[in-house]
């Protein structure tokens, strides 16, 4: 039949290969490089390098901060997003423009702003002495503790510990997730829900039933930019952590150690795990996304 | 659109290409340093101009400053500098490795090529709460300590190195005192900051820790600065920090500011430069100048590098290499 496919936008070709041309001297050579880079050392080298069990527990830390961190801006962010779409009230514009400034401002700032405050006599850190390891709440996961006996020993401090490190990362995540949601909240037909209402839905059956299966692919979508952020976070993060091997050290200071001993390969190594990591989590939050949209007739 | 958008790409690759091509003059010097010499070189730099310019020479020189490791890797990148003055002589070792610099560079210039030395003293809070006098109290139970990452600040090395020189050429200790030493120095250390103005600040700005081991010169800019009173105190013993400076062989033969090059690292050894590093709390080389700023107190017995262990080469492999002692002792805490 031979019908031509009109598009909107001419110059295909042209355009696809710039992207790839961009794609390709931005990304993936850059990234090959640091393959190849890592491919210079021996597989045992290599191996000694990335399981160090300094290495592995700075992975662990990672994944588990930014997990957190991006679990929380999950939550609040989907709420900062309802109230800036769905509510006007004075400041909105305001507040609306103040999102993205975690993303203006420089990392190392946002670290060096949270370290005066969560200290010990600083602005919040001077009413937060319970999560210290003596204090009411802190001593309850402690060693010694309920929680701590119990279940796990958790470091609850709010300067210089994990959960510092996961404060800083919902500083720099949550405009994610808010970007996300905001315009799938703003094109949501309010008739949908007017019409769930009028059919004997509760506002947790609309919540549950018609708005949440909507939201979930660009909430996924924000998790999963969120928490990616945290992973590769570390101006703001050196600031706040204390650093120490095996405890609150990131994979990214483990990189500028081994650059400083002009150890390139075993940074590239490093580099290598971290990368590999992120791609499987990052692949199953898209498959995650893409079984949320199966009911999408739009797919 | 798509049209503009490829110019556009299209500009901004010719304009980095074009903006990246180095611009070489006979006359402009660039100084590749480490962090805390960022006032140092700010009141030497125009000193040497006017230096210069006396003798009918039009000259500029920049600095730039940084840890002294990452400094080093950006010269052995392809960095333009013309002089390196680093905080440890294994950062120019490394640089000479690959040829950049003549491996002889430490012979070329008086006193190992250090212009200038300093050492590794304490700062405490004012009235010195905790009564820190000297390296054993250090590992006390009751004593926070900041000290910045031997991994990633060339000033932390030196904190290293003195704390293992205390034990072992002081006390006379072996080496297993000298790791249970160092593993509780570190065991108290709250923080271990990237370089020694991240450590200078959370110590002054964080009020984290009771005491900050610190360069002596570095030592008298947070007392100068520190909002809050601070103290400095000297140990009994301590080590002698030697920064040294080199020229860059092949850049300079590359942009032909050699002679301009050496003119500038000579002019660091005259009297006028040495009274200002004097001024700067760093230790002149030059016995007169030193005489005439050095306090008594600060008149400790300091060894030296080699006489700890030998040169940076063995200092990197034993302690502070992937797995070496420095590694070991935040393993043992886990176990």
């Amino acid at each position: 039949m031979g019908a031509k496919v009109y598009r909107a936008l001419p110059g295909f070709r042209l355009s696809l290969g710039f992207a790839l041309m961009y794609m390709s001297l931005l990304v993936l050579i850059p990234l090959a490089g640091c393959v190849i880079k890592a491919s210079s050392m021996t597989w045992d080298d290599f191996w000694i390098t990335v399981t160090d069990e300094h290495a592995v527990a700075a992975y662990k830390l990672s994944f588990s901060v930014a997990l957190i961190a991006g679990l929380i801006n999950a939550v609040f962010g989907l709420l900062a997003a309802w109230v800036l779409v769905r509510y006007d009230f004075p400041g909105r514009k305001l507040l609306d423009g103040l999102v993205d400034l975690p993303l203006a401002l420089p990392t190392a700032v946002a670290g060096l702003t949270f370290r005066t405050l969560f200290i010990s006599d600083g602005w919040y850190g001077k009413y937060l002495g319970f999560l210290e390891p003596e204090g009411s709440v802190g001593h309850w996961f402690g060693p010694h503790g309920w929680f701590g006996r119990n279940v796990a020993t958790l470091d609850v401090r709010a300067h210089d510990g994990p959960f510092a490190i996961v404060l800083v990362l919902v500083f720099v995540g949550i405009p994610f997730v808010i970007r996300s949601l905001q315009p799938v909240l703003a094109e949501f037909e309010a008739e949908l829900e007017e019409a769930a209402a009028i059919l004997g839905a509760s506002r947790w059956q609309t919540f549950r039933h018609v708005i949440l299966p909507a939201l979930l692919p660009a909430w996924l979508t924000g998790f999963a930019l969120a928490y990616a952020r945290g992973l590769g976070e570390y101006g703001s993060v050196i600031f706040v952590a204390s650093n120490i091997p095996g405890e609150t050290q990131i994979p990214p200071l483990i990189i500028v150690k081994q650059l400083q001993q002009f150890k390139y390969e075993q940074a590239a190594a490093i580099a290598i795990v971290l990368l590999f990591f992120s791609l499987l989590t990052l692949l199953f939050i898209n498959l995650l996304e893409r079984w949320s949209r199966r009911y999408d007739p739009a797919r | 659109m798509f049209r503009s958008i490829l110019t556009a790409g299209v500009l901004t690759i010719l304009g980095s290409v074009v903006g990246c091509s180095p611009k070489t003059s006979e006359h402009e010097l660039l100084n590749v340093s480490y962090d805390p010499t960022r006032e140092l070189y700010a009141a030497i730099n125009p000193a040497f101009v006017k230096d210069q310019a006396s003798k009918g020479k039009q000259v500029s020189v920049n600095t730039v400053h940084g840890g002294s490791g990452a400094q080093a890797g950006s010269v052995i990148n392809g960095q333009k500098a013309d002089v390196v003055t680093l905080a440890l002589g294994g950062d120019i070792d490394a640089i000479a490795r690959t040829g950049i610099i003549n491996p002889d560079w430490q012979k070329r210039l008086e006193s190992n090529s250090s212009p200038y030395t300093s050492t590794i003293v304490f700062v405490v809070r004012d009235g010195n709460p905790k009564n820190i006098r000297d390296w054993d109290d250090l590992v006390r139970d009751d004593v926070k300590v900041i000290t910045p990452d031997p991994k990633t600040s060339g000033g932390a090395r030196w904190n290293f190195l003195a704390a293992w020189g205390y034990v072992t050429l002081h006390k006379k200790k072996g080496d297993n005192e000298a790791t249970e030493f160092v593993t509780r120095l570190y065991q108290n250390v709250l923080k271990l900051d990237t370089g020694a103005r991240g450590s200078t600040d959370t110590f002054i700005k964080g009020k984290q820790g009771d005491v900050f081991l610190s360069w002596e010169n570095e030592a008298f800019l947070v007392k100068k600065l520190s909002k809050e009173k601070l103290q400095i105190v000297y140990p009994s013993v301590s080590i002698l920090a030697e920064p040294p400076v080199a020229v860059v062989d092949r850049v300079v033969d590359e942009k032909k500011t050699r002679a301009l090059a050496e003119a500038y690292l000579q002019f660091l050894y005259t009297d006028a430069a040495q009274e200002i590093i004097a001024a700067h709390g760093y230790r002149p080389i030059n016995a007169e100048i030193r005489k005439k700023h050095a306090k008594a107190e600060a008149d400790i017995p300091l060894f030296t590098l080699k006489d700890v262990v030998g040169s940076w080469d063995q200092a990197n492999e034993r302690f502070f290499a992937d797995r070496a002692i420095f590694d070991q002792i935040y393993r043992k805490k886990g176990s």
